[in-house]
């Protein structure tokens, strides 16, 4: 009996610590939820030494299973960095509180551009973080033909050595917009027709991917990809083979800002990160690690000339004429699941 | 039955990591909205959903894959457990160790490793066309996430099968040669449905963790495998349909259930013999 009590309580033990291993921090403690690689690193630990504080700091990597972690999961998060469409619907569905604007004071940097667009019309609920536009990355070595247009994608000739983004918004809206539609389109028909390209493109296809796109370029392992703009901008760093460009038919131009959940612990902690990232040379730096574009005014100024003039990360007025920006599909959304259902799965 | 104190800690382990979830999963899937638990509205819809031909192909597509890649472990860990098993049992330890620590390492990182092997500038193909042949395109396809899928999961064929064959005693093999057996015929009287057990068991390891896969499937097959574990993830991940979702993951246990149930019929009719595990 008596080694029986012994076991026992050297199990309750372990149950015990293990239980208890988590939450034995007394530092406040700041959530943040962002995309993977779309911050340096350094600028947390300083935020941390600043205001004595721990960022919890997790990734993820579509908009949409950011969505879904913050709207069902049972983790707390107080900032989070979602896109125009998804701010859209998580003020529609109540999900963010709104900012205090007195205590982000560093918000008058912002560029006029990027302030009370119509996903969030005074911008009560989001400060822009980053923007940008998706198009073409190509290897010159690899390609020979011009590059303008998005059929290039569904050219028979680089069967193989294409990537595709594994994210259904993007990836559908190319398609619609290689057919002349909008990408924001809630006609049965046009999406039914995206989809037959898309299927039709898919023997071409090497891989629909995520960030795993920046090695596979930059080791020349495929010729050409759908990618980010600030990812471009990385890539042709590392490989200057690389070339970035927006098809003559038009693209999808994004804000990446950052919003506070509804179910953050810390609001004011939050906005004090918020106003930490935009002070001029903090965001100066962080935009020069990531390669994204800043709607900072302040920050750009601070920035290298090459950057600036990097038609890549800041295109001209003209390339991005035919732009068009993601709105919330609402009801349409299923639609779109279900499309890219049937695409992930013909064979 | 007056079960042990010791037990308790167990008992209240099974509770709350397997049963409730379970539980939670079923309620999940036999729910359509997400309204408050007290108006909870009980319907079959999840599974009607699943009858369309679409899904079908997706676990058709997952079945397929999984029974080739339990076929192929099979195939390549008997022989390799019958070798170790006749080997001194200081030499045994030795290579049984080598099938064992790759397991050491995270199951991602070792799949990862193999997008460095087969890409197209990857150390395979640079061999490959050291040796004059063109480059091969030997990621994202079907070869790629069988490949990766026998070589997860290769161990769990050779170790049940391994742990029966060491198991079996010599004279058996010896007497049978006394009375006249030549190779082939001690192996197909003797030796192979002694290790049924261990083949029954390592069919099951293989075949349950192969059909659920969605790592694998990601990684290797380049985002163009939609597996039954890829269907389910994605519900739950990115379309937040956690009600369609669990639908999914209870018709996939149901599916994983019977084919334990048919290997093991299979196995009692054959030797009365239980399995290993």
């Amino acid at each position: 009996m008596k080694s029986n009590m012994k076991t026992l309580l050297l199990m309750s033990l372990v149950f015990i610590i293990g239980f208890s291993i988590t939450g034995c921090n007394d530092k406040p403690t700041l959530n943040v939820y962002n995309w993977g690689d779309y911050i340096d690193t350094d600028l947390i630990t300083e935020f941390e030494d600043e205001f004595g504080v721990s960022v919890n700091y997790d990734k993820f990597a579509t908009n949409e299973d950011m969505y879904v972690s913050i709207a069902k999961g049972g983790t707390s998060y107080d900032v989070a960095f979602p896109s125009d469409y998804m701010i859209e619907r998580m003020i529609e569905e109540d999900l963010l509180v709104k900012i205090n604007k007195d205590n982000i004071p560093n918000m008058k940097y912002i560029d006029n551009k990027f302030l009370n667009l119509s996903f969030d019309p005074n911008n009560d609920y989001s400060v822009p973080y980053m923007w940008g536009t998706f198009g073409i990355i190509y290897n010159k070595a690899m390609v020979d033909d011009a590059v303008d247009s998005w059929d290039i994608l569904w050219d028979q000739k680089y069967k193989g050595q294409i990537l595709m983004l594994d994210s259904q918004r993007d990836s559908i809206g190319v398609a619609l917009k290689k057919l002349g539609y909008s990408m924001n389109t809630e006609n049965i028909d046009e999406l039914q027709e995206a989809k037959e390209e898309l299927v039709k493109q898919k023997p071409l296809v090497y891989a629909y991917v995520g960030d795993e796109v920046k090695e596979l370029m930059v080791g020349e392992e495929a010729a050409l990809a759908v990618v980010w703009s600030g990812d471009a901008v990385t890539m042709i760093n590392e490989n200057k083979n690389l070339e970035y460009v927006i098809p003559k038919e038009g693209t999808n131009i994004w804000f990446d800002n950052m919003v506070i959940p509804k179910n953050a612990k810390n609001k004011e902690l939050a906005e004090e990160f918020i106003n930490f990232l935009n002070r001029p040379e903090i965001a100066a730096r962080n935009t020069e690690y990531i390669g994204y574009s800043t709607p900072n005014t302040a920050a750009k100024e601070l920035l290298p000339k090459e950057v600036i003039n990097d038609k890549v990360a800041y295109p001209s007025d003209e390339e991005l004429e035919n732009t068009e920006v993601f709105l919330d599909l609402k009801d349409m959304l299923k639609v779109y699941d279900e499309l890219w259902l049937e695409i992930k799965s013909h064979r | 039955m007056k079960m042990k104190w010791t037990s308790y800690p167990y008992l209240l382990w099974i509770i709350i990591f397997i049963l409730v979830p379970l539980v939670l999963v079923l309620l999940y899937a036999i729910t359509a909205t997400e309204e408050h638990i007290s108006n909870l509205e009980f319907t079959l819809d999840n599974f009607n959903r699943f009858l369309d031909p679409k899904y079908f192909d997706v676990l058709w597509v997952s079945v397929k894959l999984a029974l080739q890649s339990t076929v192929m472990t099979l195939i390549l860990g008997y022989p390799i457990a019958i070798l170790i098993a006749k080997e001194k049992p200081s030499k045994r330890n030795i290579l049984i160790s080598l099938f064992i620590i790759p397991m050491w390492m995270n199951f991602l990182l070792r799949t990862y490793a193999w997008l460095t092997l087969l890409g197209k500038n990857g150390i395979i193909n640079f061999i490959i066309s050291q040796l004059g042949f063109g480059p091969l395109d030997l990621l994202y396809n079907d070869g790629a996430v069988l490949l990766g899928m026998v070589y997860n999961f290769l161990p769990f064929m050779i170790l049940p099968i391994y742990s029966v064959l060491v198991k079996i005693d010599n004279s058996l093999m010896e007497s049978a040669e006394d009375l006249g057996a030549n190779k082939f015929q001690v192996f197909t009287k003797i030796t192979l449905p002694l290790s049924i057990p261990g083949i029954i068991t390592g069919i099951t390891m293989v075949f349950m963790p192969a059909v659920s896969t969605f790592v694998i499937s990601r990684l290797l097959g380049g985002g163009q495998y939609m597996l039954i574990g890829n269907l389910v993830e994605q519900q739950f991940l990115w379309v937040g349909d956690w009600h369609f979702g669990s639908a999914i993951s209870i018709i996939m246990m149901i599916f994983i259930l019977l084919t334990m149930a048919i290997t093991a019929k299979f196995d009692t009719q054959k030797k009365g013999s239980r399995g290993l595990w």
